[in-house]
């Protein structure tokens, strides 16, 4: 069984390379759908196969990078992708993420940061789990006040509206964002870029996980548009973090290709998925995911409190997350088959 | 206050805050790593030699074969859905 194992040139490590191709699947379905880079899942993936962490860090960003070019190149041709938000918001994403960065590093010196950025982690990770479930309850009273008072539910009625209250900021210049169908003042989406770039280079992490509600509860892009536009900006922030740790030689691009060979299949199942899945039903998804992180990172906090535990959370917390990669992956690759037979159905059908 | 003199301020404090941050510095030495070519053979091992002789080198040429095979397994996929039948030019809910 030899044939299996693939010597890594750089980390000098063998790796079970059918494992690398799973795990990109995986990853490319739920980056696909959800438009995040998912370094949360990718890191203890590569990790457990073998990788020394510095470089499943590395290796992670830089298929990520490839992975969301197939993604945004999916998205763009459904017209998800606002190239113009992503651009401005891109101004403030490297800026807030690099302050977040160089600040960690800043309060690393003063004392142990450590508990202290995954507890923030766990409240941020919290309090978007409940913006997302509070949203989709909001909207279903709407739809059952709706048809208590005999009135037809609007389909593009939505359940936390606080983008209204941040549009209504006229501070110019004032910018039309035509994909997302929004007007609004330019520094709103280069504010909330800077404040979810400090918060991802304070974390420690991609963004995709907090810009994508970001861009739909602040900046009031619909879902699709959300998905999308953050796609585009995890493809540069990723090609950008690639080259930072390549250059710092932490970077297995042999296993980024073999994961990208899954990613690119696991990227258009994902992406063509959203074809077929309403809006609100990829934001309860997208609670989903993030309950399984905040369940995962509680996990891994729990042994600075009790160390006899270690071993079980740890344990846990790998079935919990590769698990939930497992289960969302397939529910949207069913998904997407049920909606693309459909399709060909009916066009069958037309013909 | 005038608008621009606001935002000039506001420029200022995130100039200064961003400074004060970046003043902190990078920690650490650099570790020095080094690839073990000997066991291995081809491009495997030509890899391996251009990450010890040059990270510039190793680094450029990852970030352009990166996106470049994205795009042509994108490509390729591509071709392959719009083999089976799926409109991959439209979508038609327009929901939030």
């Amino acid at each position: 069984m030899d044939w299996l194992y693939v010597l890594m040139p750089i980390a000098g490590v063998k790796i079970f390379w059918p494992g690398l191709i799973i795990l990109g699947v995986g990853v490319g379905v739920i980056g696909g759908f959800f438009g995040m880079g998912g370094a949360w899942m990718v890191t203890p993936g590569l990790n457990i196969l073998g990788f020394p962490m510095a470089f499943a860090i590395g290796t992670d960003i830089a298929h990520m990078a490839g992975k969301s070019l197939i993604s945004t190149m999916r998205h763009g041709k459904f017209g998800n992708v606002d190239y113009k938000l992503g651009m401005i918001m891109l101004i403030g994403t490297v800026v807030g993420f690099e302050i977040g960065a160089q600040m960690i590093m800043w309060l690393e010196r003063i004392g142990q940061v450590g508990p202290v950025v995954r507890w923030m982690y766990l409240v941020l990770l919290a309090l978007i789990a409940w913006m997302v479930f509070a949203d989709v309850a909001k909207k279903r009273s709407k739809e059952r006040e709706a048809i208590a008072a005999g009135r037809e539910v609007d389909k593009l009625a939505t359940g936390i509206e606080w983008h209204k209250t941040f549009h209504k900021i006229k501070i110019p210049p004032m910018v039309h964002f035509s994909a997302a169908q929004i007007t609004c003042s330019a520094w709103l989406p280069i504010a909330v870029s800077f404040f979810t770039g400090w918060l991802a280079g304070i974390l420690g992490i991609g963004g995709g996980l907090i810009r994508m509600p970001a861009l739909i509860y602040l900046v009031g892009c619909p879902t699709h548009v959300a998905v999308g536009t953050d796609l585009f900006e995890v493809m540069i922030s990723g090609l950008y973090g690639a080259a930072s740790y390549t250059y710092k030689g932490r970077t297995e691009l042999v296993a980024a290709i073999i994961m990208l060979v899954g990613a690119a299949m696991g990227a258009q199942v994902g992406s063509v998925a959203t074809k077929y899945i309403k809006g609100y039903g990829i934001r309860i998804a997208f609670g989903l995911a993030v309950v399984g992180c905040f369940i995962s990172v509680l996990l891994k906090l729990i042994p600075n409190y009790f160390p006899d535990l270690y071993t079980i959370c740890d344990v846990t917390a790998t079935i919990l997350i590769l698990g939930l990669v497992a289960a969302m992956s397939v529910y949207i690759t069913v998904k997407m088959v049920q909606g693309a037979a459909n399709e060909v159905a009916m066009k069958k059908s037309k013909a | 206050m005038p608008l621009v003199k606001r935002l000039a301020l506001i420029l200022t404090t995130i100039w200064l805050t961003a400074q004060t941050a970046l003043a902190a510095g990078g920690g650490g030495e650099p570790i020095v790593m080094v690839a073990d070519s000997r066991k291995l053979t081809g491009i495997m091992a030509w890899w391996a030699n251009l990450y010890n002789e040059s990270h510039l080198y190793f680094t450029l040429l990852t970030i352009v074969l990166i996106p470049l095979i994205g795009v042509i397994f994108g490509v390729v996929a591509d071709f392959i859905m719009h083999f089976i039948g799926i409109d991959l030019k439209s979508r038609d809910l327009a929901e939030h």
